[in-house]
């Protein structure tokens, strides 16, 4: 049961650094700040929630994993909201854009 | 050589391009923003060096307020960063040679340790049973070296008085100058909304769990100044006025509250800032929850900077 | 070489960078910056001379971690004080600059009150 849980972690946190490395691709070779934001919210949420999924099956439940799945939650809503502002700002920037 | 020694390995190799990038970046812009990528890596490192108290407090105050106001500080001073004049090469090379010197006799200590190692950790814990602590770096914050937080704190009221002397006379007890939303902007609304109610539980907990396990009141104290800047700066609340006497008291309240523990430390157990016996852990309670408002409301000043304009009267 | 070690080199390393960025960058903001770095590169060595002191089953010696908390919070408190003094220079003569040759020479003329 620990082996199967241990591929499980395995498996869940090398998926989520992958989406961690496209999204850093994605900020390195994107033409604009639009773009690059889009990678980068997308990416890292959907990677730190791989890396989360793969964590909770070695902390006590249920405390752990609420603080887990809270942590991601969190970086969810502020990095949702500070793409927000920055395309906001970057629109009024470049209005031609 | 395991996957921790090459974590650890990856680390410091981290810690060290971004303190390059910081000191080499052409823009303050950018060397502020890696100095809070690499304050943030920094608590990382602490956390490998078994002190946990220390990452909470380097992430939330070294890395987090230091850089809020180091970014503050660049936007304002964009404009003048093409007139610096810049240093010559011999004098670059002079400063390379005496830094990396000092670096390399540095090195050499730690390379080099004395013999024997001299450790307080035992004497350390052999008292904090008395305290009813459990957090050994609490025992020694508020317990053995407790006078050198009472001056910490005193640190924190004099650096707000030193800060807000620098408004023009004319602006002395006005509003700080922190550049805020004036019209609620629906964005940050809604993450200044949903936010601190959170944010205010997770600083209470921090502080209430500092007595057993890493935490305290410096580390929830931040976590609060943090919730109620993003509040002001959202435009969901005015910023008070630098001469409301509530304000005044909450600054003075902590440092005070300690102050008069302290001094009764004299009548009831016998010398400044001594507990009488089975009742420390209620008294650093007290003084520590009175020191967790208080440095949320000196932080948050602080961070807000000098007056600059008088409220309406 | 163990992990503990490879982080008492990396203290020295970053006090070498930020006096280096002290001496070397005229621009007062980076100097501040490179300030703090030399500051946590110090603390940085404290923590490890607290690692070594582990001792009665803790991780790591208290007492210096202890005075690592104080110290960063006194860094903090003197940054602020720095960049409020910053922002002031700017405010009254114009140019973030320590140089005392600077195009404003008549800064007494600003502000009366």
């Amino acid at each position: 049961m620990t082996l199967a849980l241990n591929i499980f972690t395995a498996l869940a946190v090398f998926a989520g650094t992958f989406f961690f490395l496209a999204g850093t691709v994605g900020l390195l070779r994107f033409p604009d700040a639009l773009t690059r934001l889009h990678a980068l919210t997308k990416a890292d949420n959907l990677g730190l929630g791989l890396v989360v999924l793969g964590l909770l099956p070695r902390v006590e439940w249920p405390f752990g994993a609420f603080k887990l799945i809270s942590v991601w939650l969190l970086v969810q809503l502020s990095g949702a909201i500070v793409a927000q502002l920055i395309a906001d700002f970057v629109r009024r920037e470049e209005p031609h854009a | 050589m395991n996957a921790a020694f090459i974590f650890d390995v990856v680390l410091a190799a981290l810690v060290f391009t971004i303190a390059t990038w910081i000191i080499a970046a052409r823009d303050a812009f950018s060397a502020v923003v890696g100095f809070v990528a690499y304050g943030l890596l920094l608590a990382l490192v602490w956390v490998e060096l078994s002190a946990i108290d220390v990452a909470l407090t380097e992430a939330a105050i070294g890395s987090g307020v230091t850089g809020m106001l180091l970014l503050g500080a660049a936007s304002r001073l964009r404009k003048t960063e093409p007139t610096a004049v810049s240093v010559g090469l011999p004098m670059r090379l002079l400063a390379a040679v005496l830094c990396a010197l000092i670096a390399a006799a540095l090195g050499f200590l730690v390379l080099f340790p004395p013999g024997t190692i001299f450790t307080l950790a035992p004497d350390a814990m052999a008292h904090l049973p008395e305290t009813g602590l459990r957090n050994p770096v609490a025992g020694v914050l508020f317990v053995y070296r407790a006078f050198d937080t009472l001056l910490e704190k005193v640190v924190l009221v004099l650096a707000l008085v030193g800060v807000w002397s620098l408004a023009l006379d004319r602006f002395w007890g006005g509003i700080p100058g922190l550049p805020v939303f004036e019209q609620p902007n629906t964005v940050l609304t809604l993450l200044s909304q949903l936010l601190p109610p959170l944010g205010i539980v997770v600083g209470i907990y921090m502080f209430w769990t500092g007595a057993n396990n890493p935490g305290g009141a410096f580390q929830g104290g931040t976590v609060l100044a943090a919730m109620w800047i993003l509040v002001m700066i959202a435009g969901l609340q005015h910023m008070p006025s630098t001469d409301r006497r509530m304000l005044r008291l909450l600054v003075v309240l902590g440092p005070a509250i300690f102050l008069v523990i302290g001094l009764l430390g004299f009548a009831l157990a016998g010398s400044f800032l001594a507990y009488p016996p089975g009742y420390a852990k209620p008294l650093i309670i007290i003084a520590e929850a009175a020191l967790t408002v208080s440095i949320g409301v000196t932080l948050g000043l602080l961070a807000a900077g000098p007056p600059e304009r008088m409220a309406r009267r | 070489m163990s992990a503990v070690t490879l982080f008492g080199l990396c203290g020295p390393a970053l006090v070498g960078l930020g006096l280096f960025g002290l001496i070397t960058n005229p621009q007062p903001l980076r100097k501040i910056i490179a300030f703090n770095l030399l500051g946590t590169g110090t603390f940085l060595l404290f923590g490890v001379i607290a690692r070594r002191g582990a001792a009665a089953g803790l991780g790591g010696d208290p007492v210096p971690q202890a005075l690592v908390i104080t110290g960063i919070v006194v860094a903090f408190a003197a940054t602020a004080m720095a960049i409020a003094l910053l922002l002031r220079l700017f405010q009254e003569s114009g140019a973030a600059s320590l140089d005392s040759s600077g195009p404003n020479d008549a800064s007494e003329a600003t502000d009366p009150s």
